[in-house]
């Protein structure tokens, strides 16, 4: 076995590993650690099908930022995870066919599937000449932009509707006001008053 | 014999085993006396004498310490998850190590050199924030996990504005190759040539930046050891403590490291006509990280809202529209290409 062969099936083994273990694991924080080990090693697919600028983007964007988000609220939960198995058990039978049904409706139509000849000519040529970044840099900015920025807009009216959907303004509790702190000075802040003995204030 | 060493699978592990010991042992008894100077800076700020116990002006007072740690006890809490719980230290460590792989000291000196050396720096440690939060929840206790949300909201935070960074670099230099970023400094000017004269004010949010996204002083709060005990590592005793120490210093001098490449030109000479070398590179090094110490020395903590308000609402517009002008001053080869340094052909 070649090291090539022995690393895509150690990185194979340890993605498929690791996804089955976050559904399996009890403790929903050991689930979104699995699911790390998961996205790390298909990174490792990628840098051995030669895309190394996907897997990094893959560690940058899922594992540092997406993921942390992940257990971020994961570990934030209180959950009591007993009561969560016995409904588990509750809604198994209904979950088990919804799960058949979906396995059989793949089964229909991609038993059926046919590669349209269009489909195999749109393929892009394989650009030998330039690295993968300034490959991919030219295809997203230069080819298909308008795509780009389309997909680009559909995220931000999601973002946007998420914002508008939980921003509330609430007028009776009190806010610091950022500059008015930033401007505070000793001057402004003290008074040095000289006490007569005798006197106070 | 050569043949075994550069055809046999067993001689090439060799040969890349013995690569990264060159690498990792100097590194390590290099942070042994970085952290003595680290010390050391800090006395001489604040007027003490700092170690001078341990050997000659307590040059080994480090090696003292890392037996201290190695031979206590290991203190486990009563509710902790005992795999994570181990598990974390190890992950700072190791991430804090892996990602000086891709380090060049000189031209050429570098473990393995990749195309995206520079996106692979920035996706390692965009994974050290998971040994600090895995510590702090795996402690099971109050002060860790605090310490632990805190370290991962701001590395996080911190972490948009060092990538947007990078990208102006990027940009100038058209390459993500380390080799390339420095080569690309080089020029007629010397030290002028180098990047922190063309990326000026980003020399000094890059700096910040570091400092928060390795929880250095005045951004330590992750520690905060008058209001946290110590964060995420109240918990931690003895070995694994030592290896989250370890960790954290590394993350600092890989930042240092990081420094000087991206902005003061790496193993280049800064005077046009002295040889280039790696001894260039240790000094720029070296001279980072007094400037570590010395924040540490003489700044007060930040308070945390003040922290992510200058994360989110100063540094990221900064950054962000320092790249869209970057991008413009390279298409329109402003000054003859000074930040498209690729047109010049070097």
């Amino acid at each position: 076995m070649t090291v090539a062969a022995f690393t895509f099936y150690f990185f194979a083994l340890t993605t498929v590993m690791g996804g089955l273990m976050t559904v399996v694991s009890r403790n929903p924080v050991h689930s979104v650690l699995w699911l790390i080990l998961s996205f790390l090693s298909s990174a490792g697919l990628f840098v051995l099908l030669g895309a190394e600028f996907v897997a990094m983007l893959l560690i940058i964007v899922y594992v540092g930022a997406v993921a942390v988000l992940f257990l971020f609220v994961v570990m934030m939960l209180d959950v009591d995870f007993a009561e969560l198995k016995a409904e588990m058990s509750k809604y198994m039978p209904l979950a088990l066919l919804i799960g058949a049904v979906i396995l059989m409706q793949l089964g229909m139509a991609l038993g059926v599937w046919n590669f349209a000849d269009v489909a195999a000519a749109n393929i892009a040529a394989p650009m030998s000449e330039t690295q993968n970044t300034n490959g991919l840099g030219l295809l997203i900015y230069d080819k298909y932009i308008i795509l780009f920025q389309l997909a680009g807009l559909i995220l931000l009216t999601a973002m946007i509707g998420a914002i508008v959907l939980t921003m509330r303004h609430r007028t009776n509790i009190k806010r610091q006001n950022v500059m008015q702190q930033m401007h505070r000075d000793p001057a402004k802040a003290m008074e040095n008053i000289d006490v007569k003995p005798g006197q106070g204030l | 014999m050569v043949e075994f060493f550069t055809t046999t699978n067993l001689g090439i592990i060799l040969v890349i085993l013995a690569q990264c010991l060159l690498v990792l042992v100097p590194l390590l008894v290099a942070l042994a006396f970085l952290m003595y100077a680290d010390r050391k800076v800090w006395a001489a700020v604040q007027m003490r004498k700092g170690p001078n116990v341990v050997g000659p002006f307590g040059l080994l007072q480090s090696f003292a310490d890392f037996l201290k740690y190695i031979v206590k006890e290991i203190v486990v809490p009563a509710g902790a998850d005992k795999f994570v719980f181990f598990l974390a230290p190890m992950i700072s460590f190791v991430l804090a190590v892996v990602a000086w792989s891709v380090i060049p000291f000189n031209d050429g000196w570098v473990l393995s050199e990749i195309n995206v050396a520079i996106l692979f720096v920035f996706a390692v440690s965009s994974l050290e924030v998971y040994g600090v939060i895995m510590g702090g929840w795996a402690s099971n206790s109050k002060y860790p996990f605090l310490g632990s949300l805190r370290s991962a909201a701001q590395m996080i935070s911190y972490e948009v504005s060092l990538g947007l960074i990078i990208i102006g670099i990027i940009i100038s230099t058209g390459s993500m190759n380390f080799g390339a970023i420095v080569e690309a400094q080089r020029g007629n000017a010397g030290l002028f040539n180098w990047y922190w004269v063309a990326h000026f004010p980003m020399l000094f949010l890059f700096f910040i930046s570091a400092l928060a996204e390795t929880n250095r002083p005045p951004f330590d709060l992750p520690e905060a050891e008058s209001e946290l005990v110590a964060g995420f590592q109240v918990e931690y005793s003895s070995t694994p403590f030592l290896l989250f120490m370890i960790g954290e210093l590394m993350a600092v001098v890989l930042m240092c490291a990081l420094t000087s490449l991206l902005f003061f030109g790496g193993w280049l000479s800064p005077i046009p006509g002295l040889p280039d070398g790696i001894l260039w590179m240790i000094l720029k090094m070296s001279a980072c990280f007094f400037m570590f110490a010395m924040v540490k020395a003489i700044t007060p903590r930040y308070r945390y809202d003040q922290l992510m308000r200058i994360g989110w609402k100063v540094f990221l517009p900064l950054s962000l529209f320092w790249v869209v002008l970057v991008s413009f001053l390279a298409k329109f080869e402003v000054m003859g290409g000074f930040w498209a340094r690729w047109t010049l052909g070097v």
